[in-house]
This record gives C-alpha cells, structure tokens and sequence, in this order.
C-alpha cells in the first residue's frame, strides 16, 4: 500500500470498559469485558476481531461506537479525538450492522420507514420525493427492489432481513461501519451471499469494516488483518495470512486447530490441539497472563505478569512471554 | 453386508398447520450398519431435525407420519405405542439435542436426571446408580464428578451442560446416538472437545451415530457417511469422500463452494448459491432446488429426478445425472 492510501481512520488507545455487577449504589465488582486494547484500523481496509463468546469482541465494536461510554482510553476518530464528543455529527459516518436479523428490525415498521429512519434523523432528504428515491436506491444497493419498501420485517427470509439492516446502516452513507456477526445467524448458502455484499459494497463505496464474528474462516476470508481476543485482552493481531499460517500465541494456535476442516483428508492428518477446560469468568480473570490457565506452555512467570503486546515482526503483535518456545 | 441397524424407507412426514400441509420428509430412505457414523447435512427447515425425531418417535404435533417405515434394530418404530416407544428411547437409542441450555431440567441435580434414566430403564438400585453416574461422567471427561452430581444445571458452563447431555445419553449404552446439532450452540475449542469425546466414546462401546448438523467441517472430521438433505429430500448420499471429493448434485457443489476455507492460501471469491431457500408451504413441482439451480432445465420443473447410483453408496437424484445415464444408454441418440 503506498503512503497516501496508508492512512488510519480509527485509533483506539488503551480502551477499557469495565461494567458494574451487583446491586447497591457503591459496587467495586466489574466485569472488564474489555481490558486495554489498542489497535487501529486503515481508511478502506477489514480489520476482523475473532474470539469466543464473551472475550468482548462485541463490547469492543459498540465502544468503539460510543454506544457504550468508555471506562478508559481513547477513540480516535479521522484524527479527532471523540471519547467524550458529542457523536450527532460521527453518526452519519458510523454505523453498525447487528447479529440478529431477526430482532434488530422495528416489526411494526414497513423497510421504507426502517431505511428512512435514519435519512429523516440526518435530514439527508429535502422533500418527500428525494428521500423516496434514496430508500430506493439504497434498497437496489443490497439487492432488494422498490416493492419491499412497503413490506414489514416478518415477510423477509433471514437473509433478507440482513439485507434489510445493511440498508439502514448504509442510509445514511458512512465511512465505517462496524459489523457484529452479520452472518452468523444465516445459513450456509446465504451466508455466502451476504459476505460477498459486503465486499462489493466496500468496493464500490470505499467502506471501512470493523468485521467481528467468532467463525474465524470467514473473518480470514474477509479481512485483511485479524486481531484474535480473549477475555477482554487482545492476544495476537497480524495480517490475516500471516496470522492464519505463521501465528505464534498458543491460544490463536489452538483456536484455528479447534477449527474443523471441510476437507476429510486434511482432517484425517491434522492433529488437533484440544485446549482442556473452559473459559475462565471475566469477572475473576486468572492473574497474569489470562490465558495461562488454559495454556500448556504456561509457567510461575505467566501467573505473575501480564505479557506485553508486542510487535514481534512488522504489524504482527502478540502478547505471551513464551513465544521462542511456542515456536518449536 | 453385516445387518443393518437402522433401514429407513420411503418415510414421509407431513406437519398439517392451519396454513397447510407442509411436507418435512418428503419419501426418504437410509439404510445404517452397527459402527456406521452417518452425517445429515442441510440448511434450515430441509427436515434433517424431523428425521431425528422420527427415529426416537417423537415427531411433535401437528407431524404425522404419512408413509413408509423405520425399522431400527428388530423393532417397527413407525407401528409402537407410546408405552413402547419409551422402553426403547434412552435405552436403545438416544439423542443429545442443540441446546445444553435449555434441554436439561433446572429443578433437578445433574445425579437426578442421570439416574433417572438408569431407574427407568434398568432395575440398579440406588448405590449403583449412583457409581454408574459417577463413571459416566468421568467417561465424558468431567472433574470432581461427586460434587457435580449435586450441582443444578445452572451451575454448570456449556461445554459441561452438553457432557452432561452426553453422559444422560450414553447412561444405558445405546445402539445409536443421535446428536442433533451438538455443538451449534459451543464456542470452537468447546466444540473440539465434545468431538473428540463423542469420537472417543464411540470407540469404547462400539456405537453408531448420527450426526445432524449445518457445519461441513463437522461432518468432515466426524462421519462416514452422509446424506445431504434439501427441502425434506435427500439429494445426495455417499462415503464422505464421494460426497467431498466427487460431488454430483448441484445443491452439494454449490455447498462446498460457498464455504470460506481457512486453509486455503490465496483469496477466492465465494461463489454462492442464488435465491431464497424453499418456501415449504408451496413447494416447487419438480426438483426442490431447480429454481435455484444453474444447470435447471425444463424437465426440473415439472418432476422429481430418480436416483441415480454412481457406486454403491454413492447415490444423487439430479436430472443431469439421468439424463447422461440415458445418452450413454441409447449412444447419445435422443
């Protein structure tokens, strides 16, 4: 990529959201679904966010929105700083596609209304006409046509309902938006279909995609760089290639032999590493490296502190403090 | 051959909704032998879920089985009562459902709900159902198995809610185990030890299962067999090396295309199936895929393809596949 392309849209710096548990005004228990992580992503790119259910990867996709307030940290946003701004104005330029197609849709509104929604917010539309002819077109964008304009949710397939909610988000013509498993919902064949919308779409209007889901062969196949979390830590982060063939922490080791293969005689050879146990409570995370109880490199050092997340070679960052040996 | 186990034939089932008939198996047929892992493969609403609880007899209302039989292991499954079909179910056949969440009870300790089964279909008494319980879940790799056996399921993660599914399954030694989307609701490294396990398990008593499932890479790592089911027909079925390796249905092609590969080293574009899945309260005449199909012809439209055998066990219902049997038949004359 050459220097004028190479520029970042989104920067987030050491970004923390605690959430309180328990009842009473005062409480000092927290859940820190996301634990200071950094990371940016380029104008134009796909930086894919994988991990297990409850590592904070979705936490992490709706601070960044401001749709949760930050605990600590900072988002930058094209240069400005918007942890505290008011986001009127950075709404129009980002948005977020949901998981569930099912209930992320308003059921008593026709698609017109759900994709207006946002134009009349914005005000992108001077009269009735306009704002018709930019549903519609917004509609044609995704694949569906002036007819279900006047349809409810419940009438649409899942796959079409995702449509539906790509639409909204691509209403009002952002720059960035984040997608929250947008397919994980979806069959198969479909799945397919909406994945290659995605890229199209981004071709065709320079999109900037947070991409998360916990399916890591999508996230490879869409992304150009892939962060991989757990526990509300990032562990490794590198170019979607590099970090599906050279990665070098344990856990994304494991993660992708967790994987299996739709292809019987790979299957056959591969030798699985079954990680043993389950996912420590992020309200209580093993100290040091929060991996370490899961590890089998683990040692004293991992219970006592925290690795760092560190470049190891250019834009490949990783945090475990046994990476010579994880290599062997 | 050795004696099948399980011999599905012409079997359809039909939901009648105020909306109407809506036909969830539409005249299959499987054939399964003692050992066999066998693999069900589709999207949403193909009737791959119905065919589980058709074999355990427990196909909700308002299904009905409208034609053909199940004969599992010396007993006509489509002919029992309810009384019999409960001697059976647990015993000799079992199912783990998608859910672990939901699918146990709340109001009774993991040891109660393993026990029951033992009491209803074996007559231990209470120590040795007890011990029993006690190996099972050190069978499906649970620790401290006496304190969780007086825990409540909510007490439990997901990984250990669906062991515990496992152990409840496996407690009186079944012929069979169904899993019906065992691990869907599982994060992958969770999802690779209950695969192991049930791989492990399968080993050790020598039983057969099913798996039903949406996750190519499953079947791929698990069974030996599968049959691929679209709109409540079986499209496809083969060794899972015809089926990967030499597809010949459009539906199966189109299958494995669509699916992202992480091994794969350079960027390829999925190539998706078209359209909308089928509507299965108006069914298309002919084929179920044709109108999504790239090869459809006339013919597609109007009936539903015989089966064609490429080999033994490889056997596809496709018009193309018909139609070059005909042409190498008659030389290419029409």
């Amino acid at each position: 990529m050459d220097a004028k392309n190479n520029k970042t849209l989104v920067e987030v710096q050491n970004l923390k959201q605690y959430f309180p548990v328990g009842s009473g005004l005062i409480t000092n228990k927290y859940i820190k679904a996301v634990d200071d992580i950094s990371f940016h992503i380029e104008k134009g790119e796909t930086l894919g966010l994988v991990g297990e259910s409850g590592c904070g990867k979705t936490t992490a996709g709706r601070t960044i929105l401001r749709l949760y307030e930050p605990t600590a940290g900072k988002i930058i946003y094209d240069g400005t700083d918007i942890t505290h701004a008011d986001m009127m104005p950075y709404r129009r330029r980002m948005q977020i596609v949901f998981q569930d197609p099912y209930s992320s849709l308003n059921p008593r509104m026709t698609v017109g209304d759900i994709v207006g929604e946002p134009i009349d917010i914005h005000k992108l539309a001077d009269s009735r006409k306009e704002r018709k002819d930019k549903i519609i077109q917004i509609l044609e964008c995704v694949g569906l046509n002036s007819e279900h304009a006047n349809r409810f949710p419940h009438e649409f397939s899942g796959g079409q309902r995702q449509r539906i909610g790509i639409a909204r988000a691509l209403a009002v013509d952002p720059e960035f938006i984040v997608c929250d498993e947008p397919v994980s919902a979806l069959d198969v064949s479909i799945q397919a279909q909406i994945v290659n919308m995605f890229e199209e779409l981004q071709e065709k209007m320079g999109l900037t995609y947070l991409f998360i889901a916990h399916d890591l062969s999508v996230v490879k196949h869409i992304s150009r760089r892939i962060g991989v979390m757990y526990l509300g830590k990032l562990v490794e982060l590198a170019e979607s290639y590099e970090l599906t063939f050279n990665n070098v922490h344990p856990y994304t080791r494991s993660l992708i032999s967790a994987i299996p293969i739709p292809d019987p005689a790979e299957s056959r050879e591969k030798n699985r590493i079954v990680l043993e146990g389950d996912v420590p409570s992020p309200l209580n995370p093993p100290s040091g490296c929060r991996f370490r109880t899961r590890c089998p490199y683990a040692d004293k050092l991992c219970a006592e502190q925290e690795p760092e997340f560190v470049e190891i070679s250019k834009g490949h960052f990783a945090a475990c403090h046994h990476l010579d040996r994880v290599a062997d | 051959m050795s004696k099948a186990l399980l011999n599905i034939n012409n079997l359809k089932v039909s939901f009648f909704t105020p909306a109407g008939e809506v036909k969830a198996i539409n005249d299959i047929s499987i054939r399964m032998e003692e050992g066999d892992v066998l693999g069900i493969v589709g999207e949403s609403g193909s009737g791959k879920s119905v065919t589980a609880y058709s074999i355990m007899g427990l196909i909700p209302y308002p299904g009905k089985i409208v034609n053909g039989t199940i004969e599992f292991n010396g007993h006509n499954i489509h002919e029992m009562a309810e009384k019999e079909l409960q001697n059976i179910r647990g015993n000799e056949v079992s199912i783990i459902f998608q859910d672990p969440m939901t699918s146990l009870n709340p109001v009774y300790t993991v040891g109660n709900q393993i026990q029951e089964a033992l009491f209803l279909h074996t007559n231990m008494d209470k120590q040795r159902a007890y011990q029993r319980s006690l190996e099972l879940l050190n069978l499906v790799g649970i620790n401290e198995p006496e304190k969780r056996l007086k825990q409540y399921p909510h007490e439990l993660s997901g990984g250990m809610r669906q062991r515990v599914m496992i152990a409840i399954a496996l407690a009186c030694e079944p012929k069979l185990l169904i899993a019906d989307e065992p691990t869907t609701a599982l994060d992958v490294t969770i999802q690779a030890q209950i695969i192991e396990l049930m791989m492990e398990l399968k080993k050790k008593i020598n039983m057969s299962i099913i798996v039903i499932t949406h996750d190519l890479g499953i079947v791929a790592s698990m069974c030996d067999k599968i049959a691929v089911m679209y709109a409540g027909k079986i499209v496809e079925s083969g060794t899972i090396d015809d089926i990967f390796y030499s597809p010949q249905h459009e539906y199966t092609k189109g299958l494995l295309k669509s699916i992202p590969k992480l091994n794969k080293k350079e960027h390829e574009k999925l190539v998706p199936i078209k359209g909308v899945p089928v509507d299965m309260l108006n069914p298309p005449a002919g084929c179920p895929f044709a109108p999504r199909c790239d090869s459809c012809m006339k013919i597609c439209l109007k009936r539903m393809p015989e089966y064609t055998n490429i080999s033994d066990d490889h056997k596809c219902a496709c018009w193309l596949l018909q139609k070059k049997e005909y042409e190498a038949a008659t030389g290419g004359e029409r």
